[in-house]
């Protein structure tokens, strides 16, 4: 689950990790408010809040050789003048797609100086089993660029969960930056709270980028990225509560509701399957056929006719779907229960386009049978193959005809 | 032969008297696994489908002789559970439970290293030696006993697996399912390395998916072995887009390397028959053999 800047930012504040002073507006009013609470500023930021990054390099859709998210303000009118370009527009960025994403809230910060610039991040590491830093005096770079040219730029530190982060870790990221005396010691605090916040916090990734050192040598997050572990969130109620589902895909956050996981994909064939690996399967194997899987779906292991029916829901929902291929392997689950959920649900949400099922597993001659006689145009499969070949071409044909 | 569990596997159950592991130990005594009892804090001394329960793993172990342990423990306590069974030096832990925070299993990890446990899992389906032990949620009538091991980061993709060995003539010696999450006990390499050294086992089915490097290693691994066994193998995910998790939470492509393709160009050095297709694992599994 992602998080807001100035959400991560709260959060990190609270475990002493430096930032520059903020306030989150939701409105021009509140920006411009929060700019003037800010009295002895004499430079503000201020900053579209939205899922991705890339804000400043971006450019809002109503003003495309306009500034993009965010901007440097002199007095209190210019941050006016920022906020009403950004609230309520879509900002594009390189990681948003061409799109965008709408502005529904902004962050004001003062502008503190900058002497130099730096990455960090935090990850779980899965080689490793093991929390990992990351840092590279290449601030403000795309990361994975530096890490495929200039791997020499980047230093890590695996942190062994017994112990925890101990100083010499710190200082190891600190001097790799070429940080010395108080900038040094500024920053041994800001690692150590970054990995506190990090494993209380049941983070999955932290990054800065930029991490600066100011020009009074303290060391601050300058922007933050954070994702949280979703199995943990249960014991994370305050990050929880920070989940923004205007964010989220509509599709995505039902199907999350109803314990199912879903992703959109850009095709026109829906799929149903139970178990991720051999839904991820199911999406491979229609494009080997020629076809184009329109979304994830793992139903889970008790496909009944209520999730069933709750998945052909959100299936239907994306309007590019022609076509439906429900593949179940009936492990401890009957295929004749299934088959009947299936009918059910088909019946329900009065299917109108070409419904492939493949059934496997117990019972799976009742359960063809059952389909069969159910009156409604299912076409059955034999096996995987038989199953893709059946819906590319049932979608084709369906294409056609419409 | 076979690895990791047969005839002689003592299994108890943690999270026993719940509804999945009341409802999954009954299917795993019908189909013969041999299971002495079962751990539930606080209803210790009672009898649950015929066998005792107890308050803890060590209670449990020296009274019963167990030497393998199944986990069906809601997420907030599983690794609680783990951490447990590796306390009472159980030989084998199978963890079905998926949704464990991966900072939990951070923990159990390093409390594995230098311990006698091997862990399956979490979020896997269990282990399979067909006729003879059955732990975990896996149908066991799909499986035939062979000379295939197979090996698999998912649940149903594995049945799939089975069901395709089968129906081009190869059973099973044993099947194993790693699981999903990015942070597990036993990896492909560890099965790779059980199934050369078991006589029954002749060939190597070896299912993987995208995120992570486990599959790249086990390649390397392979390669470099001096004596080798015919190994195919898949990866799930051709089509995933890259940075969505894919339903497991280890399931997710993060970089250039932790793609399908890369996945399976690895292997294909490696010296695997890799199947693009999943619907050709038999069909590569019977290639392998036969070169």
């Amino acid at each position: 689950m992602n998080i807001h800047e100035y959400q991560a930012k709260e959060l990190l504040e609270k475990y002493g990790v430096s930032v520059p002073k903020g306030i989150p507006a939701m409105s021009v009013e509140e920006a411009v408010k929060a700019a003037e609470t800010m009295a002895d500023s004499t430079l503000y930021v201020v900053k579209a809040q939205i899922h991705a990054g890339g804000r400043g390099a971006g450019h809002f859709k109503n003003d495309p050789n306009g500034k993009g998210g965010v901007r440097l303000c002199k007095t209190v009118d210019e941050v006016r003048e920022a906020a009403t370009a950004m609230m309520g527009n879509t900002l594009v960025t390189i990681q948003t797609g061409a799109e965008g994403k709408d502005v529904q809230r902004l962050y004001v910060t003062d502008g503190v100086d900058i002497d130099k610039e730096y990455y960090c991040s935090v990850v779980l590491d899965r080689n490793t089993s093991r929390v990992s830093f990351m840092v590279s005096t290449e601030g403000g770079m795309d990361i994975e660029e530096v890490a495929e040219n200039h791997p020499e730029k980047i230093t890590h530190a695996s942190i062994d969960p017994v112990t925890g982060m101990m100083p010499h870790h710190a200082r190891t990221l600190a001097f790799a930056l070429g940080l010395d005396g108080a900038a040094m010691k500024s920053a041994v605090k800001f690692f150590m709270s970054l990995y506190k916040a990090f494993v209380e916090l049941d983070a999955a990734i932290v990054e800065i980028n930029p991490l600066i050192v100011t020009d009074k040598n303290e060391v601050m997050a300058l922007d933050a990225k954070m994702n949280f572990d979703e199995n943990a969130l249960f014991r994370q109620k305050a990050v929880a509560e920070m989940r923004d589902e205007s964010e989220e895909d509509e599709n995505e956050r039902e199907a999350t509701n109803w314990g199912l996981s879903y992703v959109s994909m850009d095709g026109n064939i829906g799929c149903m399957v139970n178990g991720a690996g051999l839904a991820m399967a199911t999406m491979d194997i229609i494009k080997l056929y020629g076809g184009e899987p329109a979304n994830f779906l793992d139903v889970g292991g008790g496909a009944t006719a209520e999730r069933v029916t709750a998945a052909f829901k959100i299936i239907l929902s994306d309007k590019n779907v022609q076509g439906i291929l429900v593949n179940i392997f009936g492990g401890i689950m009957k295929c004749d229960v299934i088959a009947e959920g299936v009918i059910a649900a088909a019946k329900e949400v009065d299917l109108s386009v070409p419904l492939v099922v493949r059934l496997e597993g117990t019972n799976v001659e009742q359960g063809k049978k059952l389909m069969a006689e159910s009156g409604l145009p299912i076409i059955s499969a034999d096996d995987l193959e038989d199953a893709a070949k059946k819906v590319v071409e049932a979608t084709q044909d369906a294409q056609k005809a419409a | 032969m076979s690895v990791l569990v047969n005839k002689n596997t003592k299994l108890i159950c943690q999270g026993f008297t719940g509804s999945q592991g009341t409802f999954h130990s009954e299917q795993a005594m019908e189909y013969g696994t041999n299971m002495v009892g079962g751990v539930t804090p606080g209803k210790g001394g009672k009898d649950h489908l015929g066998l005792p329960v107890f308050n803890t793993v060590d209670e449990a172990v020296h009274t019963t002789g167990a030497n393998a342990s199944v986990i069906y423990v809601p997420p907030p306590f599983a690794a609680d559970s783990i951490l447990e069974a590796i306390d009472a030096k159980i030989e084998l832990v199978v963890c079905i439970t998926e949704g464990i925070p991966v900072l939990d299993m951070v923990k159990v990890k390093r409390a594995l290293q230098g311990s006698n446990t091997r862990l399956i899992g979490p979020n896997c389906p269990g282990v399979i030696t067909p006729g003879e032990c059955k732990i975990g949620i896996m149908p066991g009538h799909i499986h035939k006993r062979g000379k295939i091991g197979i090996v698999s980061r998912s649940g149903t993709l594995t049945y799939e697996a089975v069901a395709q060995t089968g129906a081009v003539g190869y059973g099973q010696s044993t099947c194993i399912g790693i699981g999903g999450d990015p942070v597990n006990g036993t990896d492909f390499i560890d099965c790779i390395d059980l199934f050369m050294n078991d006589p029954e086992t002749e060939g190597i089915l070896m299912i993987g998916e995208i995120g992570g490097a486990a599959e790249i290693d086990a390649a390397q691994y392979y390669q470099d072995l001096k004596v080798k066994k015919p190994i195919a193998g898949f990866i799930a995910g051709a089509t995933a887009p890259p940075g969505k998790r894919m339903g497991h939470a280890g399931a997710i492509i993060s970089g250039g390397s932790d793609t399908a393709e890369a996945k399976m160009d690895a292997m294909k050095e490696a010296g695997f028959v890799v199947s693009d297709s999943p619907g050709g694992l038999g069909r590569a599994m019977k290639e392998a053999m036969a070169a």
